[in-house]
């Protein structure tokens, strides 16, 4: 199936070559990082995880959103993702990987990676991050190359596949909750350290995921032949849509409780996020951008005419995602290190390398998500059966 | 290094190699219980100072700059801590805070000013039940059997998962090559190399030497250590008969390091 990859238009490997280029970059300037440090990053002895740190737990959400596809078309038969099943879990791949990868960068020692293997620590959620985020990697390739070449031949999908799919649902929170538990369980943390962060990682992830997903259905539309169909863009819309909402009250849930009680330990992060404290206030305007987009974002999704209506969708979903990137892939993990154990403030802004490696690696996941991509529309769009032996309609 | 008697080694040894290649193998020779009680004679210098857990008690009265200098100095000097002076990269095993600032929970509007700024060596708590170690995914910080939280620069890939897990912002982390930064260096003490997280080991190479941690020599008796489980030790005749708190306690970490206020 690798050589419908080789095909494709002139649009399609300029893309390519394009993302080519920003892997290169970054390639580049991680070299530089592997010769001088992590010295080059804006990280510090106070805020000792930042931007890199941050992609990999929004990644980790949007691997695992796979699942809002998945589990309504395998388990209660949503016929309408049938053809977009695939969709989500060829983003899981690319996710999962681009997750690797961010851990790889932020790591001081990369060559020693293999400790991790060798000296397994089942004390550490991060041995349980890796089970996890390498059976789900696993799971979903298999998944989707499996349905997919079947699809190809124009055959129902083999039997044995399906205890995969249904071990790849219930394995799809797991890797989000496992994440969450990175942060949830350090003492000390105040802003981290709270039950309702694994519910919010897994309910923004459910609000990014499905928004990229309408966003890459759109862009899937328009540059093939293959049309992921107009009503699984919608829901997955509405799916956006709930779990934004979802995410925003559990966000207020956490303000109560740490304003309420009057704990000020557990109001510092919140304050120095959306008003500074002690006059460092570096990320107040990410995270009033954040809230801006944020409110778009359920205004479009909410409301069914804008809804409906693919122009106003594409900003409203565009928004929900930039607006969970911004709250999970920078604020929280720099707000957690802030103010730091001694009560100070040590600010963190991402230096011009350290964007250049992220960009790289962002670019790396783009690029294996076109390929993917590219195989998946090439086959649909000549599939004639899907899983229940329904014909495929031609756009 | 302890003075192992290298013939008596190679003897046993022999022997057991000996008997191997008969079939029988070296335990049945010597038996695992006497294996284990010769490298436990082996494994330690007899002048060796050993503790159940290390503690230490540090007098804030009895704390000033001169001895904070000292004690900073020669712990950096000793174990080639790099001297970094931008505190995005800082480097530090021990070092002063303020009151306020080491014991935030404290902080009143009321309090003397004394008090607030009063100096307080901080360092790395050696704690009963240390999350740096739960979280480390490598065992490379761990924590020995005589209490004390070690690092092994050697395994640690650098990922600072226990700079998040430390409450007490103990823990520093190689931004780039220190050598560099280093400049009468110590050639008994190993030096680290960039990616790798580093912080107080409670002086063990001293300690098997049968030598105080450089810090409490250095402090003229206003830093005391000994071994907390033992009801004779120095340390608890100091802790039964004076009010002593310890950072953060309420984080169930159980600090091994207590301050007399």
């Amino acid at each position: 199936m690798l050589e419908l990859a080789l095909k494709g238009s002139p649009r399609y490997w300029g893309w390519l070559f394009f993302l080519a280029i920003l892997i290169t970059a970054g390639v580049i300037t991680y070299l530089y990082q592997f010769q001088i440090g992590l010295g080059i990053t804006g990280m510090s002895r106070d805020v000792s995880w930042g931007l890199y740190i941050g992609q990999f737990t929004f990644l980790v959400g949007v691997a695992a959103s796979a699942v809002t596809i998945v589990l309504p078309y395998y388990l209660h038969n949503y016929k309408k993702y049938g053809r977009i099943a695939v969709i989500g879990e060829f983003l899981a791949v690319p996710s999962i990987l681009m997750c690797m990868l961010f851990i790889f960068v932020d790591l001081g020692q990369p060559m020693r990676v293999l400790n991790v293997l060798l000296h397994p620590t089942p004390n550490s959620v991060m041995f349980y991050d890796m089970i996890v985020l390498s059976g789900y990697l696993i799971l979903n390739l298999l998944c989707g190359w499996v349905i997919l070449m079947s699809e190809k031949k124009g055959a129902p999908p083999p039997r044995w596949i399906k205890p995969f799919l249904y071990i790849a649902i219930c394995w799809a929170p797991s890797i989000h909750i496992v994440t969450a538990f990175l942060y949830q369980g350090l003492p000390g943390r105040d802003y981290w350290m709270t039950a309702i962060m694994a519910a919010k990682f897994l309910s923004s992830a459910f609000a990014s995921g499905p928004s990229l997903l309408v966003i890459l259905c759109m862009l899937v539309r328009k540059f093939t032949n293959f049309d992921p169909g107009k009503e699984a863009i919608q829901n997955l819309a509405k799916t956006a849509a709930y779990f934004l909402l979802v995410t925003i009250a559990f966000y207020l849930f956490e303000v109560f409780t740490a304003f309420y009680s009057g704990i000020t330990s557990h109001q510092y992060s919140i304050i120095y996020l959306f008003k500074g404290l002690e006059g460092y206030s570096k990320l107040v305007p990410v995270m009033s951008i954040c809230v801006l987009l944020a409110a778009i974002g359920v205004l479009i999704l909410v409301t069914p005419p804008l809804r409906k209506w693919e122009v106003t969708l594409a900003i409203g979903a565009a928004s929900t995602f930039l607006c969970m990137w911004l709250e999970k892939g920078i604020t929280l993990v720099v707000g957690g290190f802030i103010p730091n154990p001694f009560d100070r403030v040590f600010e963190y802004w991402p230096t011009i390398p350290e964007t250049i490696i992220t960009l790289g690696v962002w670019s790396f996941g783009f690029f294996v998500l076109t390929i993917l991509y590219k195989i998946a529309s090439s086959v649909k769009e000549k599939a004639v059966f899907d899983k229940y032996g329904e014909k495929q309609v031609k756009a | 290094m302890s003075n192992i008697n290298r013939r008596e080694f190679l003897k046993i040894l022999g022997i057991g190699t000996f008997m191997g290649l008969g079939g029988w193998s070296i335990f049945e020779v010597v038996g695992k219980g006497e294996i284990e009680a010769f490298v436990e004679k082996y494994k330690k210098a007899p002048e060796a100072l050993q503790a159940k857990r290390w503690a230490m008690v540090i007098d804030l009265k009895k704390l000033d700059q001169k001895i904070i200098h000292d004690c900073t100095e020669v712990c950096h000097r000793i174990h080639n801590v790099p001297k970094i002076l931008n505190p995005k990269e800082e480097i530090k095993w021990i070092w002063e805070e303020k009151f306020k600032n080491a014991f935030p929970e404290m902080k009143d509007d009321y309090m003397s000013p004394e008090i607030k700024n009063m100096p307080v060596l901080v360092l790395c708590n050696h704690c009963e039940n240390p999350p740096c170690v739960r979280v480390c995914p490598t065992k490379a910080t761990f924590k020995r059997k005589d209490g004390i939280v070690m690092m092994d620069m050697h395994r640690c890939i650098g990922c600072r998962f226990c700079m998040a897990g430390c409450p007490y912002g103990a823990r520093s982390f190689n931004w780039r090559d220190p050598r560099q930064y280093v400049k009468n260096e110590n050639p008994e003490f190993p030096f680290r190399m960039k990616g790798v997280v580093e912080k107080c080991t409670f002086c063990y190479e001293r300690l098997d030497r049968g030598l105080p941690p450089a810090c409490v020599e250095a402090s003229k008796g206003a830093i005391m250590y000994g071994d907390i489980t033992d009801p004779n030790s120095e340390i608890r005749k100091i802790l039964s008969s004076n009010f002593a708190i310890r950072r953060k306690a309420k984080l169930g970490t159980k600090p091994s390091v207590y301050y007399l206020l």
